[in-house]
C-alpha cells in the first residue's frame, strides 16, 4: 500500500504547547474515575472484565509505539469466526477474554 | 469551507440541524438506511422509511440549500432477522431508479452472526446485480476488528467488485489499514464517544495521507454531532494543515467517491434552486 503521510507542520514543542492542558485534563479524568471506583466498590476493578481490559490499556499507555491501535486490539474480540446466534444487539466496549466460553 | 457529509442519518435530526449544517458550509448529505433504535415489525414499515428517505428528506434538506441523497439496505442491526431481511431485499430494487438513491448501504455486520453474514452477502450480490455503489457499516467497539475483517473477506470473494466503488465506513486505527490496502475507500465517522474523534481522525490523515479517506458526522439519534465535519476541519487548521488538504478531505474526496454514481451532481455545478416547502 503506497500512502503519502501528511505529518502535522507543528514541532514537538508546539504540539505540547497546544495540547498539553486538554490531555492533562483527560488524564485526571481517568485517574478520578479509577479512584471513584475504588471508593465505591474496590473489588470491581479486579473482577469486571471491562475494568480488567481497561487496566491493561492503561499499562499500554506507558509503552512506546502505536498505542491507540494496540489499545483498540486489547479491547477487541480476538476470535475470527461468527456467532452461531444473536446474543444481544449492543457492544459493551471490551471483549470478555476471561469468560469461560472465551477460554474454551 | 464547503463540505459534504457522506454519512448523516438526518431523519433522526431536527430541521434546526439542517440549518446549522448549512450555516457551517454543508452543501450535500448522503443518508444510509439505519436502524430506528427498535426493530421494525415488517417490510411495509421499512418501505415507508425508504419513501421518507427518497421523497420527504430531500425536500426538507433543500429548504436550506443542502442536497440530500440516500443509500438503501437492511441495516446490520436488523439483518439477523432473515425473514424481514429477505422481504426487504425483494422491495429494494424498485427504489433503485429513484433520482437520489446512490447505492446499497449501509450494509454489514453488527454482532457478526451467521445470519448477519448471510444477509450482508445477499446485499453485496444485490449491489453487484444492479451495479450500485456500496456503503459498508463496520461493527461497534469490541466487534469492529472481527467484523471488518469478515466484511472485507466477503467482498474479496467477488472479483467483479471494483474496490474503488466501495466505502468501508466507521474505520478506526486498528481497521483503516486493512480497508485501504485492499483498495476500498475508508470512512471515518466522527463521534463524541463510541467511534473516532475529530482529533484522532486528523491523526489518521497525518499517518496515511488523504487519498481514499472521507469523514462524516453520522448525525444519528444517539450522541453525535451534526457539525462534526467542521470540527474536524477546525482541528486540521489547529495543526496548521493547509486549506487545500482540508478541502480535499471534506469536499473533493466525497465528490470523487460519490460521483461514481451518475445521479450525484457536483454541488458547485448545480444551479441554485428555489427552496422547496415542506408540509
Amino acid at each position: 500500500m503506497t500512502r503519502a503521510p501528511r505529518p502535522a507542520p507543528l514541532t514537538g514543542s508546539q504540539l505540547v504547547d497546544e495540547y498539553f492542558i486538554e490531555n492533562r485534563t483527560r488524564l485526571l479524568e481517568v485517574a478520578a474515575f479509577l479512584d471513584r471506583l475504588d471508593r465505591t466498590d474496590p473489588p470491581c476493578a479486579d473482577t469486571d472484565f471491562r475494568m480488567k481490559a481497561f487496566a491493561e490499556a492503561v499499562d499500554a499507555l506507558s509503552a512506546g509505539g502505536d498505542r491507540v491501535a494496540r489499545i483498540q486490539l486489547l479491547l477487541s474480540d480476538p476470535r475470527t469466526g461468527p456467532l452461531d446466534a444473536l446474543d444481544r444487539k449492543s457492544a459493551l466496549g471490551a471483549y470478555d477474554r476471561w469468560a469461560k466460553e472465551a477460554r474454551s | 469551507m464547503k463540505y459534504i457529509d457522506h454519512h448523516a442519518h438526518m431523519v433522526s435530526r431536527t430541521t434546526d440541524d439542517y440549518q446549522q449544517m448549512a450555516l457551517t458550509g454543508c452543501v450535500a448529505v448522503t443518508e444510509p438506511a439505519f436502524w430506528a433504535g427498535w426493530d421494525r415489525s415488517c417490510a411495509d414499515s421499512v418501505e415507508d422509511y425508504f419513501r421518507q428517505l427518497t421523497e420527504f428528506e430531500p425536500r426538507r434538506a433543500a429548504q436550506y440549500g443542502v442536497q440530500h441523497y440516500s443509500w438503501l439496505a437492511v441495516n446490520p442491526k436488523e439483518s439477523d432477522d432473515r425473514v424481514l431481511s429477505r422481504a426487504v431485499l425483494e422491495r429494494i430494487p424498485k427504489f433503485l431508479d429513484r433520482p437520489t438513491v446512490l447505492g446499497i448501504g449501509e450494509i454489514g455486520l453488527n454482532r457478526v452472526t451467521r445470519n448477519e453474514i448471510a444477509t450482508y452477502t445477499e446485499q453485496v450480490e444485490l449491489a453487484i446485480a444492479h451495479e450500485q455503489l456500496i456503503l459498508i457499516h463496520t461493527p461497534h467497539l469490541e466487534d469492529k476488528y472481527k467484523g471488518t475483517t469478515i466484511s472485507v473477506d466477503v467482498l474479496r470473494r467477488y472479483p467483479e467488485i471494483d474496490p474503488q466503488r466501495v466505502m468501508v465506513d466507521h474505520a478506526e486505527e486498528h481497521t483503516v489499514e486493512m480497508i485501504l490496502e485492499h483498495g476500498f475507500w475508508a470512512g471515518l465517522t466522527l463521534y463524541p464517544q463510541t467511534k473516532i474523534s475529530p482529533q484522532r481522525a486528523v491523526d489518521i490523515i497525518e499517518k496515511y495521507g488523504p487519498d481514499r479517506i472521507c469523514v462524516a458526522g453520522a448525525c444519528d439519534w444517539g450522541p453525535s454531532d451534526p457539525i462534526a465535519v467542521p470540527r474536524f476541519a477546525m482541528e486540521m487548521k489547529r495543526r496548521r494543515h493547509p486549506e487545500a488538504l482540508i478541502a480535499q478531505v471534506v469536499f473533493d474526496n466525497p465528490v470523487r467517491f460519490l460521483s461514481q454514481s451518475p445521479k450525484f451532481k457536483l454541488p458547485a455545478l448545480t444551479p441554485d434552486a428555489a427552496p422547496a416547502r415542506v408540509g
